[in-house]
Formats: structure tokens, C-alpha cells, sequence
């Protein structure tokens, strides 16, 4: 049963009341949008995998999803637009024995924090991002971002977007991640056991959270209820395990529809050593 | 001439119309509060067709400040807007826009600087970029903003100035708030500012040029004598396109405008949208018989110094009124004003406070307070605090 949810009583305590700090509440977040729902499944899987909240550091950069460690009554490093992968890199080799979770947004990783993005995960330092995707710069209003879909339209772009846009999961594998996985947040359980792989996997880890913007996404792009945003993943979405088999043996139909959608699950985990201990291990071989 | 069309509107606004006015033809942009209107604006009076110009919707303010430098190296008008940690990204950028002696302008919503994260007013970012070769206009409200911006491509566009210019509007006091703003007609706008030619060479295939490479030892002082050069020449033709603007349009900036300071004993200075607050104040004071003046800093860079010689020099006592410190000193108009007056006999006594950081509100009862102290300075003859703390929150100090 443990890998079932169970309501949100952990032996008799409700996980809010261990892990949140009362004072930041009410959040800031919007009707609708998917960050609670992505903290809640973080809380969980910190939870079932028993980490010591002492000994874990949550960082951000700057956005809507940033604000999460805000409410996580822990250590955390709040810090510059695209930059929290910076510090958590100092963070980890200066002191490795801290589990380092990382909450960043679309635009905070991709966009303007691109560059530590890639070279945090081609070094494949053992931290734990938690990418929330909602398609947009939300925190700023809705401007187009490198994660928008073409044609889709933000305030920047409102004869819509005509860039091509990231893909976050396939950049992190491509740059050198050695767990990478993209749920929708409407699944609870699938994100929370991904979560805690994440977290066990020894290098750099990628949760991609694909999460609902409502106010300055679905707004602008004829998702007017929240529900819409919840069928459109549902609608474009595909499970790796059925693209596989839809590519092998579907008919061309199929293959086609199946092109066009995004695939989530667990996308790509190898095991590699990740840098902090190559560092160790190379200064031990240096000094014997 | 045609007529001024009355609007009301958020200062975001009234950058993004000043913006607009002057024709641009790039915008590269990124979205930052309090500033994001701006980009929003231009891109939806570009998708209008009302606007001819390529909007780049880039990843980061230093991106956005390279492809200013590289739409504008091609002799384009280019125009952005930024705030806070958006300005301090851009800073390596910065020197290279001036460097280049390019006149990009950008507007500014002053805005505190991490860390801790604040969104609120305050000029820490603008004034941490003074070093940067760029001139500085502040505003006091909306319409300074429009007006400043529409001046400051004509100045930057000079070619005995050839620099880039950046226009400050207060984070929310001014960029969120609505205020009437007199815009004027596009023919006079373009009546007043010309169609930028630049003669200085162009990333043209047909006359190729190079911008920005290598100058050692022999020549590299020699071209920041010439940058240098041209911001002081650009005290003169500042003086000359304000007159023209006032001549215009009936709107008349001086680099220090003086509100009651004939006849002041002290002498209020004061930057940006506190300067309203100030002025109210000294309203107040003069009221209850008190000999006192406002002198508000509208241009930082290049620095004022004969005219606040000319304005501050009979003043008994000056309340340097900042919302910005340089930790392990006090404020930089502070500092900056010593200077101007190192070398005088007489110059007045001068007290620094530094107040209204990360959008602290300034209250008239602050000014009546800082007026008090400076006078008691003046009295005792002597300075005790050189830079003070104003309205602190006690509750959070005790």
C-alpha cells in the first residue's frame, strides 16, 4: 500500500502540518493553477522516502513556482531569475551529504537559466529538479515563452507564438540527466513514484510537472475552465509505453496521432556517477 | 502643430507611448516587474500595425540588451525597458552600449535589488549601472516619463553625443499608477526628432565597419576619453533639446528644477516620484514660516554640477534625499554633490537620508523631519550623522 496515496493523514499527522509553515498561508497561488498540487506530490514522496529535513535544501529561481520552498518549512535558498541551479551546485559540492531539491519553472530553467540548466545536468550533479511546465511566463502576465507551443498566444505574441519551442524532458536527456520523467499534473500517483526515483537516483535528476497556468495561459488560449486545461493534457498527451507500442505495431493512423503528442512517464534513467563523487574519488586516488 | 491628446494612464504606459512616438524599429525585450507593460504594449501596437518595428521576444535581459547592441550597430532606433535584477543582468552589456556609442534608450521602473527579493521602488538598480557610460533621466511622474523618453533619443541620437540613455519611472508609484498624460501629436514628434542617420559608420556590407574590437594599452584610454568627452558635451545639447521640447510642446525639463529656493535657508533634493511628496512638504513648511526649497535631480548622468553650484551654493544647509545606498559610504548623489563642492569656500552644510528603499513609502512628515535635522545641523554647525536612516520600521529594528 505504500505506494498508494492515503489520503493526506501520515500516521495521524496531516503532511501539511509536518511540512509547511502556517505563517506563509494563505499562498499565492491562483484557482486552478498546478503548483499546489506539485508541492503536495514533492511533500509525499520526501515523506515516503524518509528524508531528514535537516538535511535537505530546496532552492528556486525566480517565478511562480519558485515561491514554493517559501511555504516548505526547511532550509532554502531563494535566489535569481535562472540562477538556482548555480547555487545548488555550489550548495552540493560544498557540502554533498545535503539532499538538494531544486523548484524551477519553464522559463526560470529553459529560458533565461538555460545554460546552468544544461551544464548542471551534462555534469550530472546528484540534485533533484522539479521543472514545472506551464507553457508561459505566468508570474509576469503571460508572455510568450520558450516552452510555448507554436500558434499558442501570450501577451508578447498575440497573433500567437512562431518560435519553435523546448522541450525540457528531451533537453535534459540530450544534456546529460541520468533520470528524466514528465507527468501531467492530473496523475498523483505516477508523478509521486517518479519523484521518489528521482530523489534515490544517485546524479541528476529531471521531473518535468506539466501544470496548468490558468490566469495568464488558459485565459488567452480558449482554456476558459480549469477542466480545459486538465482535457487538453489529456487529449495530447501519450504514455511511453503506449507510443512505443503504437510506433511498433499501430497502423499509419495511429503513428500519426501518436507523432504528434507529448510523451510522458519515465522517460530515460541510466546510472552514471555523478560529479561530486568522480570530485571525491579523484582527490582520494590524488592523495594516496 | 497639432493638438496634445490628454490620456490617462500607468507610466508603463506613457514610456511604451513616448516609446512609440519616436518610431523604433527594434524592441527586444523581456519581461520584468514592474516593467513588463512596456514590451506587452509595444508588441500589441506592433501586431496593430500601428507601430513599424521587429519586436524580439528574447530570453533574458542580457540577451535583450546584445540584440539592442546588434540591431542598433546597424543603425536602427532601438528601444527596451527593464527593471531591478533585469538591469543588473544586463550590466556587462551596459558598457558595451556606450562603449559602442550606441543610442539605445531604455526605459527603467526603478526597482529595489535582490537579496531579499523586494518588487517595490527604490534606484539601487539604475544607480549601481552609473558607472556604465549611460546618461540618466529620472521621472517624476508619467508625464515626465513620456516626455523623457521622446528627449531621450533626440540627445542620444545626437552627434555630438552618440550615447545611450536610460529614463527611470518609480516601480508602481509610478510605472502601476494612472495619471493624465498629454501626448503629443505624431507629426510634431517627428517635426522635433529627426530620422536617425548615423554618420559614425553602420554594420553595412556596402562600407563595412567593427565595432568594439581589440585596443590595447596605446589606444584603449584614448577611447574612454572620448566616450567621456561626449557625455560632457551632452550637458549642452541636454540643455539645448529640453529648450526645444519646451519651445514644442510647453513642457519645459531642466536638469535641476527648483521649486522656492530664491530665498531657501534649506534646500530639499530629492530624484524621482518622491519629488511630488517633497514638494507638498515644502508647501507645508513654507506655510509655517519655514525658509525652504526643493531642488529635484531630474538628470543623474552626466552629473549636474554647475547648476547645483548655481542652485545649492547660497542654500545654508542640503538634505540629500536618496533612495539608494552604497554600502561602507552613504548615497551616491551625496557623494557626488561633496564632490561638486570640494573645491568651494562656501558651500552649504549637507546631510544625506537614505529612505523609501524596496518601496518604503516617504511620507510629508519625513521631509519635515529631514528639513529639522539638516537645520539643526546648520544651527550647531557641524554634522554629527552624516548619513541618516529615515522612517524606519521599528518594530522590525527594535
Amino acid at each position: 500500500m505504500a505506494e498508494q496515496m492515503e489520503g493526506d493523514v501520515i500516521g495521524g499527522k496531516k503532511i501539511q502540518e509536518k511540512y509547511l509553515r502556517d505563517e506563509m498561508m494563505p499562498h499565492i497561488f491562483c484557482n486552478g493553477c498546478g503548483l499546489g498540487n506539485v508541492l503536495d506530490y514533492v511533500l509525499w514522496a520526501v515523506e515516503k522516502e524518509g528524508f531528514d529535513m535537516d538535511k535537505t535544501v530546496f532552492l528556486s529561481g525566480i517565478g511562480c513556482s519558485s515561491r514554493i520552498p517559501g511555504y516548505i518549512d526547511a532550509d532554502a535558498l531563494h535566489t535569481t531569475h535562472g540562477r538556482a541551479l548555480g547555487f545548488a551546485t555550489g550548495v552540493k559540492m560544498a557540502n554533498p551529504e545535503l539532499n538538494v531539491i531544486v523548484f524551477t519553472g519553464d522559463g526560470d530553467c529553459i529560458g533565461i537559466g538555460g545554460n546552468h540548466f544544461i551544464h548542471a545536468a551534462r555534469r550530472n550533479l546528484n540534485i533533484t529538479v522539479i521543472a514545472v511546465n506551464n507553457y508561459i511566463y505566468g508570474m509576469t502576465g503571460g508572455q510568450v515563452a520558450p516552452t510555448t507551443p507554436e500558434g499558442h498566444f501570450g501577451t508578447t505574441a498575440p497573433y500567437g507564438n512562431i518560435e519553435s519551442p523546448f522541450d525540457m524532458s528531451k533537453m535534459a536527456i540530450a544534456a546529460g540527466a541520468t533520470y528524466v520523467a514528465r507527468w501531467p499534473v492530473y496523475r498523483p500517483n505516477q508523478p509521486i513514484n517518479s519523484i521518489r526515483e528521482g530523489l534515490r537516483n544517485n546524479g541528476f535528476s529531471f521531473i518535468e510537472m506539466m501544470s496548468p497556468c490558468t490566469t495568464a495561459y488558459g485565459r488567452r488560449n480558449k482554456f476558459r475552465e480549469i477542466k480545459d486545461l486538465w482535457d487538453f493534457y489529456i487529449d495530447n498527451t501519450i504514455l511511453k509505453e503506449e507510443y512505443e507500442m503504437t510506433m511498433k505495431f499501430g497502423s499509419e493512423e495511429e503513428k500519426e496521432a501518436a507523432k504528434d503528442k507529448i510523451i510522458i512517464g519515465e522517460l530515460h534513467k541510466i546510472s552514471k556517477k555523478p560529479l561530486e563523487d568522480r570530485y571525491r574519488d579523484l582527490v582520494k586516488e590524488l592523495m594516496e | 502643430m497639432g493638438e496634445q491628446k490628454s490620456l490617462t494612464i500607468k507610466g508603463n504606459m506613457a514610456t511604451a507611448l513616448g516609446a512609440k512616438l519616436c518610431r523604433p524599429n527594434v524592441v527586444p525585450a523581456y519581461p520584468i516587474t514592474p516593467s513588463t507593460l512596456f514590451p506587452e504594449k509595444m508588441s500589441e501596437f506592433i501586431a496593430d500595425g500601428e507601430l513599424d518595428a521587429s519586436m524580439i521576444n528574447v530570453e533574458s535581459e542580457h540577451s535583450a540588451m546584445s540584440a539592442c547592441i546588434g540591431a542598433s550597430a546597424t543603425g536602427a532606433r532601438v528601444v527596451t525597458a527593464s527593471a531591478s535584477q533585469g538591469v543588473a543582468l544586463m550590466h556587462e552589456m551596459l558598457f558595451i552600449a556606450s562603449g559602442m556609442r550606441l543610442p539605445i534608450v531604455m526605459a527603467v521602473g526603478n526597482r529595489a535589488l535582490s537579496a531579499p527579493i523586494n518588487i517595490w521602488c527604490d534606484h539601487q538598480d539604475t544607480i549601481a549601472s552609473r558607472d556604465s557610460g549611460w546618461l540618466q533621466f529620472y521621472a517624476e511622474n508619467n508625464q515626465e516619463g513620456l516626455d523623457l523618453m521622446i528627449n531621450a533619443f533626440r540627445i542620444a541620437e545626437d552627434d555630438r553625443v552618440l550615447l545611450p540613455v536610460m529614463v527611470g519611472i518609480d516601480a508602481f508609484v509610478l510605472t502601476h499608477t494612472i495619471e493624465g498624460v498629454d501626448v503629443p501629436a505624431q507629426e510634431d514628434v517627428d517635426n522635433f526628432l529627426p530620422t536617425y542617420d548615423p554618420k559614425q559608420g553602420t554594420l553595412n556590407p556596402k562600407e563595412p565597419a567593427t565595432f568594439g574590437s581589440f585596443a590595447p594599452p596605446e589606444f584603449y584610454q584614448e577611447f574612454k576619453q572620448a566616450q567621456t568627452q561626449a557625455i560632457e558635451d551632452s550637458r549642452s545639447v541636454i540643455d539645448e533639446v529640453f529648450d526645444d521640447y519646451a519651445e514644442r510642446f510647453g513642457r519645459q525639463y531642466n536638469k535641476v528644477s527648483t521649486f522656492e529656493c530664491d530665498d531657501a535657508d534649506i534646500i530639499l533634493l530629492t530624484m524621482g516620484s518622491m519629488s511630488g511628496t517633497a514638494r507638498e512638504a515644502v508647501r507645508k513648511m513654507r506655510k509655517d514660516g519655514k525658509k525652504v526649497g526643493l531642488a529635484k535631480l531630474t538628470v543623474f548622468r552626466p552629473f549636474p554640477m554647475p547648476e547645483l553650484k548655481d542652485i545649492l551654493g547660497d542654500a545654508k544647509g542640503v538634505a540629500v534625499i536618496e533612495r539608494n545606498i552604497s554600502p561602507g559610504f552613504g548615497g551616491a548623489v551625496f557623494a557626488e554633490l561633496g564632490a561638486t563642492f570640494v573645491n568651494e569656500k562656501d558651500r552649504p552644510i549637507m546631510k544625506n537620508f537614505i529612505t523609501g528603499l524596496g518601496g518604503r513609502d516617504i511620507f510629508i512628515e519625513n521631509f519635515e523631519e529631514m528639513y529639522q535635522k539638516t537645520k539643526d545641523a546648520v544651527e550647531a554647525s557641524k554634522v554629527e550623522e552624516p548619513v541618516e536612516w529615515i522612517n524606519m520600521n521599528e518594530e522590525v529594528t527594535r
